[in-house]
C-alpha cells in the first residue's frame, strides 16, 4: 500500500499515468470561476519546510487549498528547530497536533524516509537534500506531455520522447528524481554535464551520458537545465563560473540548434547568464512560467490521490 | 451511477431492455425533453461518466435529427464531489468537459445510465453549483431502479425497474460494451 | 615487555579460590587441539591442563561443548571516559567487554581532555584497575589534541604508569606525511607503534557513505575508498624508510587490501585490523537512512566484504579490532548527515566472526584465537595476554558456546544501542570469562 511519495522510484508507470491523468482532469479547475473542490474538506496537510522555499510551499499550499483541506505551514526559520529541536520531536508534535499529510522540504537526504518511520499520515517528500524531489519530476513529465503531446491526452507516456538534463546532476535531487521518472514513463534521457559534476556510478543510472552539449542539441526534444550554485566553483567542480556557462550554458546560439519543436524546461529558481541566457529563458520554447502552474496542478493530483480515499489506489500494470 | 462491475450469478442475468426497447426509449426522451423545455434552447446535456456520456451525445443526435438543433453536449465527471470517498481508495477521475459558454442562465440536463440511491446525482448537483448557476437542472435516466436515499428524481425516465437490493442491473452500450442492453442479475455481494 | 599485565602485588589479592573447567575444547601453545579436557586455574595461573582432573577446593564449570580460547584482546575501542560518560564509562565499557570474552581492550585517546599526556592516560588506567571486568589498556594520541600539528609527548606516555605502546589519533588522520614520518621515526625509541587512522581529510570533506551505486543513489556525499588506500599506501613506505612499525586500524576495501599483501611481501613491519562490521555488513544497509549503519570508515560493498574475509583468514590481516563506538540515542535518531559515526561491538565481536569466518569455513577456532587475542596482543606489546592456554601461563581464558544462537536484543551491558546488529540471529554465546583466575562473565552475565 503506497502511503507516502518519498522517490520518483515508488512510483510504476501505471502510478505515474495516473497521476498525470488525475491531473490533466484537475487543470480546467484554474478556468472556473470557483477554483475549488470539497474532496480534502476536514483533510489537514502539514507544509514542513526546514529550507527556505516560497515557491514550492506557496505551490502545495495552493494545491491542498483548493481541494478545501486545511494547511498548517511550519518553516524552520524563527522556531522551536532553530533553537535545536530534532527532527523526531518536530514529528511528534505535528503527531500530536493530528495531520493527515506532512510535505517536508529538508536540506539533509534522507529526511523524509526518517519523518515517515515516525508520523502516521502520510509523508510527500517535497526536497531532502540531494536525494529526490519527486513531484517536481512529476510536473515536469506533465509539462512534456502537454507541450509535446497537446492539452487533455491521457494514458500516454513520454515513449521516445528524448531529454537532456544539463547541469549539476551531482547534488541536484530534481534530475535524480527526473532521471528516474521519466525513464520510467519511456523517455530517454541524457544528462549533459562535465565529469566533476556526474556521481561516480551514474553508468548505472537508466539514462546515457555525455560531456558534449552541443553534441546532445539537435537530437534532444527536450532541454531540462539545472540550477548551478557559486559555491561549486570554489570546492574546484570546475574552474570558472565563464568557463562553465561557456561549455554547458544554453544561450540564443544554442538554442538555434535546438529541432523546432523542442522546449526548454528549468526547476527554478535562474541564475540569468550562467546555465541560461535571459532571451533563452524568455523565449516561447521556454516553460519555465507554466511549469509554476502545473505544479499546483500536479500537486494536486498527489494529494488528491493519497488522501482523498483509503489510499493511493492499486493501478493494474 | 455507474452500474456495477462485479461478478453477475448465471450467465449475464436477465435482458429487461433489448436494444430495440433502449433505442425507442430514448426516442421518447428526446421528444420529451424538446416538449418541457419548449423547443430546447438554452439547453446544454452532460452526461455522467461513464455511461452517462454516450447516452447523453445520442440524446444530442436525436433531438438534432427531429429538430434540426444542434444541442450542445458534455460531461461532467462527480468523483471529487462523491460522498463516499473516504471508504475505498482513491478513484481515478472521469472527463469533465464542458461547451463553451459556460452553465449560467442555460436549462442543464443530466444524463445518466441508472438512477438508484441518488447520491451520484447529488454530487453532480454540488458540482454543477461550483460551474455556475444554471437556470435550471433536469434529469434523464435510462433506467430508475428505485430505492431513492435523498430526495432527488428524475424528470425523464426510459423505463421504470423496481428492483430488489439484492439484484445488480447493468447497462451496457454499444460505445462502451459493444452492445446495446440492460440486465438484471443476481449478486450476492453488496454493491 | 609491558609489565601493566601482571597483577600489581600493591593490591591485596582477594580471596580466589581456584575454578576447575571440565570438559572442554582447547588448542593449547604447541598447537595441539584437545577435546572434553579439563583446565585448573589457581592464583592467577594456568595450573593444569589435562582430562579427569580434580581439585577438592575448586569451583567446578561444567563446559561440556565448550570451547577454551584465551582471553580476547582489543586493539580497538573507545571508552569514553574522561569527558562523554553520557555514552560510555570505563566501568560500562569493560562490562560490556568482558560479556563479549575481552580480557584486555586498548581504549583509544579521543577523549575530552584527549589522552595526550601522562596524566589522562594514568586516568584512564586507574579507572580500567578499579573497574576490574578487564585491562584497560590506554593508547596515547599521536598529536596534540588530534590537531595533527605538533607531536604529543609519547615518550613520557610511554614512560608513565600506562605504559603506552601504542599511538593513535584515530577519530582523525594523521595527514601530514612530515609528521607521520616523525612519529614513525620517534617510537622506535621504545618499541611502541602508531595506529593511523586512514583517511585522506580532503578527499572525505562532508562524506556520508561509501562512495558508489548507493551513496549516488541515496543523494549522500561520497567517501571515495582512494581516500583510505592513499594513505595507507603512503604510511607503508614511510614506515619502511625509516624502519619502524606500522599498524593500520580498520581496514575497510578491497584495495587497502592488496597495498598491506604487497607491503608485507617487501618485509616492512605493517600489521592490520579489521572490524567485525566490515566482516559482515554492506553499504546496502543505508537505504533506509538509518543512521545505526553510519561508520567511519563507512560500509562498502560485498566485494570488499568477501576481500576482507580472505584478508583475514590468510593473515594479510593480522586481527579482528572492535572499534566499539558508543553513541547517545540522540546522536543517532536524527538525520543521516547530522547523526554520529559508530557503532558499538564489543558485546558482538565475536559472534559476528563466528557467522563471517568459521560458520563459513574460512577459519578456524584456532585461527580465531590467533585473530583475536595472539596477535592482537603481540601488536599492542601487551604482556599477560595473548597466550595460548599453557600450564604456567596466566589464567585469562574465554569459554565460548558455538552451539548457541539467538537474537541480538538490547540492552546490554554498554551503555549505548547503536548496534547494527539489533533484531540479527548470531550464533554463539560467551558463557563465561576469567581474567587472572577470577571469572568476570559468568553463565552469560556479570560475575
Amino acid at each position: 500500500m503506497k502511503r507516502h511519495l518519498i522517490s520518483a522510484a515508488d512510483l510504476s508507470r501505471a502510478d505515474a499515468l495516473l497521476i498525470l491523468d488525475t491531473a490533466e482532469e484537475l487543470a480546467s479547475l484554474a478556468d472556473r470561476p470557483i477554483k475549488k473542490l470539497p474532496t480534502l474538506r476536514g483533510r489537514t496537510v502539514v507544509n514542513l519546510f526546514f529550507e527556505d522555499s516560497t515557491r514550492t510551499r506557496i505551490s502545495f499550499e495552493a494545491a491542498a487549498k483548493r481541494l478545501s483541506a486545511d494547511v498548517i505551514n511550519f518553516s524552520a526559520k524563527g522556531s522551536s528547530v532553530g533553537k535545536g529541536e530534532s527532527l523526531k520531536d518536530t514529528a511528534l508534535t505535528l503527531e500530536a497536533m493530528g495531520s493527515d499529510a506532512v510535505v517536508i522540504r529538508h536540506s539533509a537526504s534522507g529526511a523524509a524516509h526518517r519523518l515517515a518511520g515516525w508520523v502516521q499520515g502520510s509523508v510527500v517528500n517535497a526536497g531532502d537534500g540531494t536525494h529526490e524531489h519527486p513531484t517536481q519530476a512529476l510536473l515536469d513529465a506533465f509539462t512534456i506531455r502537454r507541450r509535446l503531446k497537446g492539452n487533455g491526452t491521457r494514458g500516454a507516456g513520454l515513449d521516445g520522447i528524448r531529454v537532456t538534463i544539463v547541469g549539476d546532476v551531482l547534488h541536484s535531487r530534481v534530475a535524480r528524481s527526473n532521471v528516474l521518472l521519466l525513464s520510467t514513463l519511456g523517455a530517454e534521457v541524457t544528462l549533459a554535464a562535465p565529469p566533476t559534476l556526474l556521481p561516480l556510478a551514474v553508468e548505472n543510472w537508466p539514462c546515457s551520458v555525455s560531456y558534449d552539449l552541443d553534441c546532445e542539441l539537435p537530437k534532444s526534444d527536450v532541454v531540462m537545465m539545472l540550477r548551478v550554485q557559486q559555491e561549486r566553483m570554489t570546492a574546484a567542480y570546475f574552474p570558472s563560473v565563464r568557463e562553465y556557462s561557456r561549455r554547458y550554458g544554453l544561450d540564443a546560439a544554442r538554442m538555434g540548434r535546438l529541432p523546432d519543436h523542442a522546449i526548454v524546461m528549468h526547476p527554478g529558481p535562474m541564475n540569468r547568464g550562467v546555465e541560461i541566457a535571459a532571451d533563452v529563458a524568455d523565449s516561447v520554447r521556454s516553460t519555465i512560467v507554466e511549469q509554476v502552474a502545473n505544479g499546483v496542478t500536479t500537486r494536486m493530483a498527489v494529494l488528491y490521490l493519497l488522501l482523498g480515499g483509503t489510499e493511493f489506489p492499486a493501478v493494474a500494470q | 451511477m455507474c452500474a456495477a462491475s462485479s461478478s453477475v450469478a448465471g450467465r449475464d442475468g436477465l435482458a429487461v431492455l433489448d436494444a430495440e426497447e433502449v433505442r425507442r426509449a430514448l426516442t421518447r426522451i428526446a421528444h420529451e425533453i424538446l416538449e418541457r423545455t419548449h423547443g430546447g434552447g438554452q439547453v446544454i446535456l452532460l452526461g455522467i461518466p461513464t455511461r452517462g456520456v454516450p447516452l447523453a451525445r445520442r440524446l444530442a443526435a436525436r433531438i438534432g435529427e427531429f429538430e434540426g438543433l444542434e444541442v450542445p453536449c458534455g460531461s461532467l465527471d462527480v468523483t471529487m464531489h462523491r460522498d463516499d470517498l473516504r471508504l475505498r481508495p482513491a478513484r481515478a477521475l472521469g472527463r469533465t468537459d464542458l461547451p463553451m459558454g459556460g452553465v449560467d442562465g442555460k436549462t442543464i440536463v443530466l444524463v445518466d445510465d441508472v438512477l438508484y440511491s441518488g447520491r451520484t446525482v447529488r454530487a453532480a448537483l454540488d458540482a454543477l453549483t461550483d460551474l455556475g448557476r444554471p437556470k435550471a437542472v433536469q434529469l434523464a435516466v435510462l433506467v430508475d431502479r428505485g430505492h431513492r436515499e435523498l430526495p432527488i428524481r428524475a424528470d425523464y425516465v426510459g423505463k421504470n425497474l423496481p428492483t430488489s437490493q439484492r439484484e445488480v442491473v447493468r447497462v451496457l452500450l454499444s460505445e462502451v460494451d459493444g452492445q446495446d442492453v440492460v440486465l438484471i442479475g443476481e449478486d450476492g455481494r453488496k454493491p | 615487555m609491558n609489565p601493566a599485565g601482571l597483577p600489581d602485588p600493591a593490591i591485596p589479592d582477594p580471596a580466589r579460590a581456584p575454578w576447575l573447567i571440565k570438559g572442554v575444547t582447547v588448542t593449547r601453545s604447541g598447537g595441539q587441539r584437545e577435546e572434553f579436557t579439563d583446565i585448573l586455574l589457581s592464583d592467577g595461573v594456568i595450573a593444569a591442563i589435562g582430562p579427569g582432573l580434580s581439585n577438592p577446593g575448586a569451583h567446578v564449570l561444567d563446559a561440556q561443548g565448550l570451547i577454551a580460547l584465551p582471553g580476547l584482546v582489543d586493539l580497538h575501542t573507545h571508552l569514553r571516559e574522561p569527558g562523554r560518560e553520557d555514552a560510555e564509562t570505563v566501568e560500562t565499557g569493560t562490562r560490556a567487554a568482558a560479556l563479549g570474552g575481552y580480557t584486555a581492550v586498548h581504549a583509544m585517546a579521543n577523549t575530552d581532555p584527549v589522552a595526550d599526556t601522562a596524566g589522562v592516560v594514568e586516568q584512564v588506567w586507574r579507572l580500567g584497575r578499579a573497574a576490574g571486568h578487564c585491562d584497560v589498556q590506554p593508547v596515547g594520541a599521536v598529536t596534540v589534541g588530534l590537531a595533527g600539528s605538533r607531536l604529543a609527548e609519547l615518550g613520557t606516555m610511554a614512560d608513565s604508569a600506562a605504559r603506552v605502546r601504542v599511538f593513535s589519533d584515530d577519530g582523525n588522520c594523521v595527514a601530514d606525511p612530515l609528521l607521520m614520518r616523525r612519529a614513525l621515526e620517534y617510537v622506535k625509541a621504545f618499541d611502541g607503534v602508531i595506529a593511523q587512522h586512514a583517511q585522506e581529510p580532503r578527499l572525505t570533506e562532508g562524506a556520508q557513505l561509501n562512495e558508489g551505486e548507493m551513496s549516488s543513489r541515496l543523494g549522500l556525499a561520497g567517501w571515495p575508498a582512494v581516500a583510505e588506500e592513499a594513505i595507507i599506501a603512503r604510511d607503508c613506505l614511510l614506515a619502511a624508510h625509516v624502519g619502524s612499525a606500522l599498524h593500520v586500524c580498520h581496514v575497510s576495501t578491497a584495495g587497502s587490501v592488496e597495498i598491506i599483501r604487497w607491503a608485507k611481501s617487501k618485509g616492512w613491519r605493517v600489521t592490520a585490523e579489521v572490524t567485525p562490521h566490515h566482516l559482515l555488513l554492506t553499504d546496502e544497509l543505508a537505504a533506509g537512512y538509518d543512521p545505526v549503519f553510519k561508520v567511519n570508515p563507512p560500509l562498502r560493498t560485498a566485494a570488499d566484504v568477501a576481500e576482507l574475509r580472505r584478508a583475514l583468514a590468510d593473515g594479510t590481516i593480522d586481527c579482528v579490532a572492535t572499534d566499539h563506538a558508543p553513541h547517545p540515542v540522540e546522536a543517532k535518531e536524527t538525520e543521516w548527515s547530522e547523526a554520529a559515526f559508530g557503532m558499538t561491538g564489543l558485546e558482538t565481536a565475536l559472534r559476528v566472526v563466528q557467522l563471517a569466518m568459521v560458520d563459513t569455513g574460512m577459519l578456524d577456532w584456532c585461527g580465531v584465537a590467533d585473530r583475536m587475542s595472539v596477535r592482537p596482543a603481540r601488536i599492542g606489546r601487551l604482556a599477560g595476554h595473548g597466550a595460548l592456554p599453557a600450564v604456567g601461563g596466566p589464567a585469562n581464558l574465554t569459554l565460548y558456546d558455538p552451539a548457541a544462537s539467538a537474537e541480538v536484543v538490547g540492552p546490554g551491558a554498554s551503555k549505548s544501542r547503536n548496534t547494527p546488529f539489533a533484531g540479527m540471529e548470531l550464533p554463539g554465546r560467551v558463557v563465561a570469562t576469567f581474567l587472572r583466575g577470577a571469572p568476570t562473565v559468568l553463565d552469560g552475565k556479570l560475575a
